[in-house]
Parts: structure tokens; sequence; C-alpha cells
């Protein structure tokens, strides 16, 4: 499960780039967010998951699919076509790349302790992350509540003011 | 965690969080009068007093014990405190200075005030952070601020081209930051500082991973205070930027992270790993801050290269790690505010050229000191100090900073800092020398200088300037009463790290 989510989420990244319609590396992007979030339920983090599809794939993907509607597509540059020749030479150099990486990796021997199915549901739970935000990280939320107020005064602060 | 008795505990944490209540309810407030009459102009004003009400109060809170609030999140006591008030009081000075200056350019909107007051918020939290996600949090929240202050006049190029590229560098940064706190969360368990370091412990001084993360966490940091691989942005960002607001940038985000920063190495990391990768920056940083600035021709682009090689001394007294060389850090980033605050204050009220002075050059102001002599003798106090020279607090700063560099066998690193020094003293004499011994006839620039018409002589302003200077030089009477009590904060956290962290 794990490896077809993986390998379909990179296969959706490089037909994002690779694509050359806006319209269709937007959709292309709509496919790989599902594929993490499909990870993300494997690990049991039911929670994120479910977050990453509202948000992500639901809000924000509107608002690009919006931008670009709204955007003459017209009058952007035409974009090149794509060398082949080079695409498989990066291919093949990412992919020794990571041969060599990973056998570094081994000898160096990183732990990674893998967690178990039951801590990762108890930690993914909805309602054990709204009591942790609100007790252990209130004063974080309440300083980020500032942060968004000031995004969204300084944005209507540049956007609005006419030029005189 | 049993909730009634978290709520109970966060009611009792409050006064903790004392200064940035103030900060962000005045902040609040501003905006409220700013939405009904945008120019009124008690805005400002209401945010001065929030501020000052806010630095008392840091004021009493310098000697108490060190602690943890919130839950761990954030320290308390008086290495907390000494930030936080440095913060403040470079808030109020800029505030003030803020006020003619974008009144003249007619951006004097209410929101400019506020989004001030929020940017403070985010510094007493990064400044007092005992936890990565204080860190994060705090830092992003001065950012968001600095970037929209950054493009303020938002009908020159200049300013648009400064916080495009404070923004979209900021947030790259930002990426390479949290992608740095995640791998050591990762590696050790905690966002914790001080647990983070028993991880460390119990793993014989942390596993590649965790060093893997200290690296992306460095490149974060070392960005924000525009340390030299990453100072790229400094140049053309100081320079487009409205001039008093380009003073807060250098320094209060500055005493900020650089204080969040040691908290970081002194609590987090051990020592023995990070001396030699910070002494090469701080060499990198000197060489490349002072080097470049020799060639300026703009003052305010001179400033930024000047604050680039300040940077450098800091992280001098960083890589020696003791306790003596985080106090003396401690006491540079305070004088380092005062200066650099004055220098970018006299050069607010110094401006013709109606685009945030990034265009007119230091030649045109020959002989500005017989025009101006309140802002003349102000700027050799703050030039004579960020050179070094013994009267003023630079030189205590300087000697704070690379004294204990010494004691901790970086002699070579403190040789180089002051020769770069030496070498910084051509570019900051040079503007005492254009200022006070040039003839305004003889330069082409300056008779274009009197026609264009400098801004009229502010009252507050100058108030502000004098203060400042008068304060560098009473900081060098009370350098080593200063120190000590900076030493100090170390001493007793030490004790305190053991049973702080939740």
């Amino acid at each position: 499960m794990f490896f077809l989510l993986a390998t379909l989420a990179v296969a959706a990244a490089v037909g994002m780039l690779v694509s050359r319609s806006p319209v269709a590396s937007a959709l292309w992007l709509v496919l790989n967010l599902f594929c993490v979030a499909g990870l993300y339920l494997t690990l049991n983090a039911s929670f994120i998951g479910v977050i990453q599809i509202l948000v992500y794939a639901g809000a924000i993907m509107v608002l690009f699919l919006f931008v670009i509607m709204l955007l003459n597509l017209s009058a952007l540059p035409q974009l090149e076509d794509i060398q082949w020749t080079q695409v498989a030479a990066f291919a093949v150099g990412v992919v020794i790349l990571a041969q060599l990486l990973y056998v570094t990796a081994l000898g160096l021997d990183v732990p990674i302790e893998p967690v178990s199915a039951e801590t990762a549901a108890e930690v993914g739970d909805a309602r054990l992350l709204g009591k942790e935000l609100f007790t252990r990280y209130a004063l974080h939320v309440e300083v980020a509540a500032i942060l968004l107020l000031a995004a969204t005064v300084g944005a209507v602060m540049l956007a609005q003011r006419r030029f005189d | 965690m049993e909730l009634a008795r978290a709520f109970s505990t966060m009611a009792a944490d409050l006064p903790a969080i004392f200064s940035m209540i103030v900060v962000s309810v005045v902040g609040l407030v501003m905006l409220t009068v700013a939405a009904f009459r945008s120019d009124h102009p008690s805005i400002p004003w209401l945010g001065v007093a929030g501020m000052v009400v806010a630095s008392a109060w840091e004021l009493f809170q310098l000697g108490t014990e060190p602690g943890t609030a919130f839950f761990g999140a954030i320290r308390v006591g008086g290495y907390a405190a000494f930030i936080n008030l440095l913060v403040l009081l470079a808030g109020i000075a800029t505030t003030i200075l803020s006020v003619p200056y974008l009144h003249r350019l007619k951006h004097d909107y209410g929101e400019v005030y506020a989004l001030l007051m929020y940017a403070t918020v985010g510094m007493i939290l990064l400044g007092s952070s005992n936890s990565m996600v204080s860190i994060f949090v705090g830092l992003e929240t001065m950012s968001v601020c600095l970037y929209v202050l950054a493009g303020l006049i938002r009908e020159d190029e200049g300013a648009v081209e400064a916080a495009l590229k404070y923004f979209l560098l900021g947030a790259f940064s930002t990426g390479f930051f949290l992608y740095g706190i995640a791998l050591m969360y990762g590696a050790t368990g905690t966002m914790y500082l001080p647990a983070m370091a028993q991880a460390d412990l119990a793993t014989a001084g942390g596993t590649l991973l965790f060093w893997a993360g200290v690296a992306l966490f460095l490149i974060g940091f070392l960005f924000k205070v525009s340390a030299a691989p990453f100072h790229m942005w400094t140049p053309d960002v100081y320079q487009g930027s409205p001039t008093p607001l380009t003073g807060y940038m250098s320094t209060a985000s500055k005493a900020a992270a650089f204080g969040s920063l040691i908290l970081v190495l002194y609590y987090a990391l051990p020592a023995e790993r990070w001396t030699l990768v910070l002494a090469v920056v701080a060499v990198i940083t000197m060489v490349v801050g002072n080097v470049m600035a020799l060639s300026q021709a703009n003052v305010k682009r001179m400033l930024a290269y000047s604050s680039i090689a300040h940077a450098g001394y800091i992280l001098v007294a960083l890589a020696a790690g003791t306790e003596a060389a985080f106090a003396g850090a401690l006491f540079y980033l305070l004088v380092y505010t005062v200066m650099n605050i004055g220098a970018f204050g006299v050069m607010a009220l110094l401006e013709w050229d109606g685009r945030e002075g990034r265009v007119q050059t230091l030649d045109s102001l020959a002989g500005i000191g017989t025009d101006r002599p309140v802002l003349g003798v102000t700027m050799v106090v703050f030039m004579f100090s960020l050179t070094g020279f013994p009267p003023f607090g630079g030189f205590f700063g300087k000697y704070a900073v690379f004294a204990p560099a010494v004691d901790a066998g970086l002699t070579w690193l403190v040789l180089i800092g002051v020769l770069m020094s030496a070498v910084s003293g051509y570019y900051y004499l040079r503007v005492v020398y254009v200022f006070w011994m040039q003839d305004r006839d003889d330069v082409v620039d300056a008779r274009q200088a009197s026609l264009g018409g400098l801004p009229p002589v502010s009252r507050t302003s100058q108030g502000v300037l004098v203060v400042c200077a008068v304060g560098l030089v009473a900081m060098a009477f009370f350098s080593g009463g200063l120190i000590e009590a900076a030493t100090g904060f170390f001493d007793a956290s030490a004790m305190a790290a053991a049973g702080g962290g939740g």
C-alpha cells in the first residue's frame, strides 16, 4: 500500500512539473495531495489525512484554480518543449545519487525507532490534538492568531491604498 | 493533562506574559482606532504608552529567578526580561522616529504602528522561548510583520523590490528552519530545549539525524541575523525599506534572534561541535561585511553591510560559547541596538530624495553638520561608537565580545575581528569627514540636495537621537556593571536548567 501510494505521489508530482497546461498541472497536484493524504491514513493519522484533503485538496486547490481562471493564460510566456534526453540524464543522476546516499546512510546507522500502530492512532486523534492545542500549546495558538491578524492587516493595507 | 488543572496553571502563569498581553491588546486598540480614522495622531503615542508600560514591568523582572511558564513554552526571569526590554525600547524609539518620517511621506497609517506592535510581540516570544514551537511561532510573527513594513512605500520600486526579496528569501529560509526543527524533534523526541540536551547526552553527543537538523536550523537562524553566506538579501532590503523601520529590522529582530540562538546554544546543544562552524561563519561574516561596506556610496547600504559585520562580531562571542561570552554578546546587542537605531534615525532626518534615501549619496550630505548641528553631533557619536572608539559604548561592547573569545582560545578569530574593525574605521569616519569637514560648494551633489530640500527638523526625533547618544556614553561608564548583571542571568539559569522544560 505504501509503495503504491508513494509511487503514485511521485508520479503525480512529476506530471505536475512536465505538463504544459496550468490546469492540468493543478489537477496533477490534486492527485499528489490525495496520495499524501492516503499515506497519512495508512500511518493511522486519520485526522491529519482528512485535514489534508479538506484544506489542501479542497480549499487551496480551489483558490489555485480560481487564480488560473482569472489570469489571462494566452498572455503568459509560452513554455519551451521539454528535451527528453536531459530529463533522462537527470533521472539517471538522481537514481545513482539515491543509491549512494542509501549506502552511506546504512554505514552511518541512522536510528529511527518504529512507532507502534497504537501510539500512532492515539497521537493522530483529533480529541487529543485539540486538548494539547488548548493546554500545552495555548500560548502558541494565541500568538499564531496575532500572526494571522497581522498578515491580514498587512495584506489589506498593501493592497488597498491607492497611489497618491 | 487534566483540563481544569491546566487552565488554572495557565491563569497563574499570566504575569509571565504580561508585556506580550499589553503590547498585543494595545495593538488591537490601535487597529480599532485606525479603522475609524487611519491617520489619527494619537495612534503611535498609544503604542508608545503600551510599550513603556510593558518595559517598566520588564525592568522589575530583571532581577527575578529564572524559570519557565506555560508548560515550558517560554522562559521567565532575568535573561528573558533583558531581551524583552531591549526589543521594547527599540520599538519605542522606532515608533517615535517613524511619526514625522511617515507623515512626510504621507504613509502615516495607523496600521503601520499596529504591525510594529505585533512584530514586537513576536520578538518577545522569540527572545524568551524555551521550546522549538515558541521559536518558530515567534520568528514567523516577527517576520510577517517585517515583510509588510519593508514594502510600505508601495509606489517606489525600490521598496517593492525590498519587500519581495525579503519575503521570498525569508519564506525559503523558513523552510530550512522548519525542516531542521522536524529532524531535531525526530532525533530527540522533544521540542523543549533543556530536554533536547538530555536526549543528546543519552546518545553520546547526538545522532547524525540530530546534527543534520541542527545544520538546517542554523541556516534558518543565520539567515535571519544576516550572517555571511546567507546575507545577500540584507543590502537591498535595508536600502529599500523606510529608514526608521530599517533601523528596527536591523536591531530588534537581530536582538531577538540572537537572544533565542543563545538560548538554543546554551541549553540544547553540546558545545564541542558547533564552535568551529560558528567561528568560520563569523570570519566570513566580518570580512564580507566590512570589505563590502568600504565601496558603498549610499549611507543606508553602507549601514546594511556594517550590520552584517556586527553580526559577525556577535558570532565571535557565540563561537567562544562560555557564559562570559554570552553575557558579552548580550551587552553588545544592547549597545548595537542603541547606536544602529540612532544612525538610521539620523539618516531618516537627512533624506531629500523622496525615495527612502536609497538614491542619495553620502557626498550629497557634505557639510550638513553646520546646518543640522544636533544631527551632525549625534551622528559623530554613533559613527565613533560603531567603529569602537574608547569613550563610547561600542568600544566596551567589542571588548566584551572579544575578551571572552581570547580566554576560550580563539585568539586567531579575535585577531581577524580587531583587524576588520580597523578597516571599518575608514567607512564610518568617512561619514564624519563628509558631514563636518567638507564644504557644500565643493560637491556637485550637495548643491542639488539643498535645492531638493531637507526635511524639517523634528523635535521629538532629535530628542530620541540625543537620548540614544547620551545612552551610549552612559553605557560606557556602566559597562562593567551591565556585563556583570548579564553574566548573572547565566549563572542562575544554569541551575534552573535542570528543572526547566516539560
